[in-house]
């Protein structure tokens, strides 16, 4: 990590991007070898310049535009259609069950899932031992292939006894559950940021126990010293200390769990009204070949998450310049 | 890692009483068994699931061990479903991927770092921008991008330049690279010009021996970003034999596949996954924290 941290080149009072040039560079180059240096330079961009405009900024653009045209079923343009894509958007109830469904999926992740990995790596930077053990496992889900972990789940909710969940509570004589098929969609959804959570959870624990490794001993020291107990220590200290990488996990697990997608398609197939919006995206474009329908709930998406990741840049570029 | 120096919420000195030491050691005991079961016990659970036979997999109570250990359930995994193929198409469209976003968006974030070209700053921006627009929210435009790229017309779908092209689009990478970029003194590029060495002679004798550690950052990521998508692979690749794990797994669960099977079939689908993370974990921990914090 240290080998990343780059920020001592700032530190000895090197250049930086946008800083003092060096001498050399500020005396005017003649013209010819300006145009050289620019062609050069482009000559590295262009590459990757031609993927963002396809894949990135064009995209972004041709979202919108898309959003108020008439598709045909391959994807063609039949004309602009002002705001229709919009109108049927808000008066299709399955759109507003899918809004749900994600709110619901996100608030969910994080009342359930938010708070864990942070307990937990509290309670494992306090063990002086299997550190690693600990870190292998937890990360573990994370590294599976995503449609094979979410089968792997599946199949341990299985509504029938044979489902793994159900012979644990069979075995120890408690009532069974139908799971991802029980009629009570809360808690079906519910059922899904389980297996979200287990299946996400080791980077956040990694990434809270390297922001623990930084706070200096001598806080806790002084917090034991004023007679602060364990809870105290966590809420005067580890809390405060980790403000910021909470305050960015916070917004980086909304901005992941409002495109959920996988755990939709191979939990519940979006029965029941258990789809996510992203799910209604791709059934949208790839069922129905609504492509312009697809194109306005994506562009509705689009705006909640680029201010939701707009806040993440804006508070880590904060914490850059404290 | 457990650093002798530094202390944290509990002191050593009240570690060290025997009544928090019993505790401790309880504890530690009871956190290394949770983690097991939550962790590995899913894993030993699929995978000894994969050997029951097709009766023995769906019997109530279910059997912790197999009785009986049918190896040609894995056997029938990998020679009905074309699960090599599948593992192959992956590793392969990660392999480019990586090789790719290394040659293109290290070339570019070098002429942003480096090279500062007229406007830089402005395509700068607008790669870091799309740092705000998650690739998920804009897989209807790229798809009828990649059915019909424009301009070019040509049909990108069950091409790997479907998966290759969008993964050089990353303004994460941008960002990583050329802020690593930037902490290379000016003075070395300076002297590396006075010796008469070219943009791209810097590159590969200066730039790149010192960025080892952030290509390593940028690699695991290109990687396991490939292996990990699920919508977009969906999408663009609809061909059986060209298809990724995630999306082969989908297709082959819809065909009635026995259950004994099918969980053969996902064993063999993580396998080559956690034997990369068990070679790679330190680079792929390590690189988790890249992206966050110090400008």
């Amino acid at each position: 990590m240290a080998t990343i941290n780059v920020s001592h080149a700032k530190a000895r009072g090197l250049p930086r991007a946008g800083g003092p040039v060096p001498a050399a560079r500020r005396r005017k180059a003649p013209l010819g070898s300006r145009i050289r240096r620019n062609l050069t330079s482009y000559a590295f961009l262009v590459g990757a310049i031609l993927c963002f405009l396809l894949f990135s900024w064009y995209p972004i653009v041709h979202e919108f535009l898309l959003s108020f045209q008439h598709l045909n079923v391959i994807g063609q343009s039949e004309g602009w259609r002002g705001w229709r894509n919009y109108e049927n958007m808000i008066h299709d109830p399955g759109f507003w069950t899918s809004v749900r469904v994600t709110l619901m999926f996100t608030g969910l992740a994080l009342i359930f899932g938010y708070a864990m990995p942070f307990v937990l790596a509290v309670g494992l930077n306090e063990f002086r031992h299997a550190q690693s053990y600990f870190r292998l496992l937890v990360y573990l889900p994370v590294m599976l292939p995503p449609v094979a972990a979410a089968f792997l789940w599946k199949w341990f909710y299985t509504p029938d006894n044979s489902g793994m969940f159900n012979s644990l509570l069979h075995f120890l004589h408690l009532p069974t559950s139908a799971w991802l098929q029980s009629p009570n969609n809360t808690f079906v959804v519910f059922c899904m940021v389980v297996f979200s959570t287990w299946s996400n959870m080791g980077s956040g624990v990694l990434i809270y126990l390297a922001s623990l490794q930084g706070i200096p001993g001598e806080l806790y020291e002084a917090a034991e010293l004023d007679g602060a107990g364990i809870i105290k220590r966590v809420w005067h200290v580890t809390i405060p200390q980790t403000r910021l990488i909470l305050s960015l996990m916070l917004l980086t697990q909304i901005v992941a769990t409002m495109q959920t997608f996988t755990e939709s398609l191979v939990l519940t197939g979006g029965a029941n009204g258990t789809g996510t919006m992203v799910y209604l995206i791709y059934q949208d474009a790839t069922n129905l070949s609504n492509f312009g329908g697809s194109a306005a709930i994506s562009s509705v998406l689009l705006v909640v998450l680029a201010l939701f990741s707009g806040a993440y840049l804006y508070v880590n570029r904060r914490s850059a310049e404290v | 890692m457990a650093d002798s120096q530094t202390r944290t919420l509990i002191s050593r000195a009240q570690l060290s009483r025997p009544l928090a030491r019993r505790i401790y050691w309880t504890a530690l005991v009871v956190t290394i068994v949770v983690f097991a079961v939550f962790f590995l016990f899913p894993l030993y659970w699929v995978a000894s699931s994969g050997l029951k036979s097709a009766a023995e997999v769906e019997q109530i109570p279910q059997t912790l061990i197999p009785h009986t250990w049918e190896w040609g359930n894995y056997a029938t995994a990998w020679s009905n479903y074309d699960l090599g193929r599948l593992i192959f198409n992956t590793a392969y469209y990660a392999f480019g991927a990586l090789v790719l976003q290394l040659i293109f968006d290290v070339a570019a974030a070098y002429a942003l770092s480096k090279l500062r070209p007229v406007l830089g700053n402005a395509v700068l921006f607008l790669m870091l921008g799309t740092l705000m627009i998650p690739a998920t929210v804009l897989v209807i435009p790229n798809y009828l991008t990649a059915v019909n790229v424009p301009l070019l017309h040509w049909s990108l779908i069950n091409s790997p330049l479907a998966i290759w092209l969008p993964s050089v689009a990353n303004g994460f990478n941008i960002f990583l690279l050329k802020r690593f970029f930037d902490s290379i003194p000016e003075e070395l590029m300076a002297a590396a010009a006075i010796d008469g060495a070219g943009p791209l002679r810097a590159l590969r004798s200066i730039v790149l021996p010192m960025s080892r550690p952030i290509l390593a950052v940028v690699s695991i990521f290109a990687m396991v970003a490939v292996w990990k998508d699920v919508l977009w692979p969906l999408l663009v690749i609809t061909d059986t034999s060209k298809m990724t794990i995630n999306v082969g797994l989908l297709n082959l669960t819809g065909d009635g596949i026995p259950m004994n099977v099918e969980m053969a079939s996902l064993t063999v689908a993580a396998i080559p996954t956690i034997i990369f993370f068990l070679i790679f974990q330190r680079n792929i921990m390590s690189g988790l924290t890249a992206g966050s914090l110090k400008g």
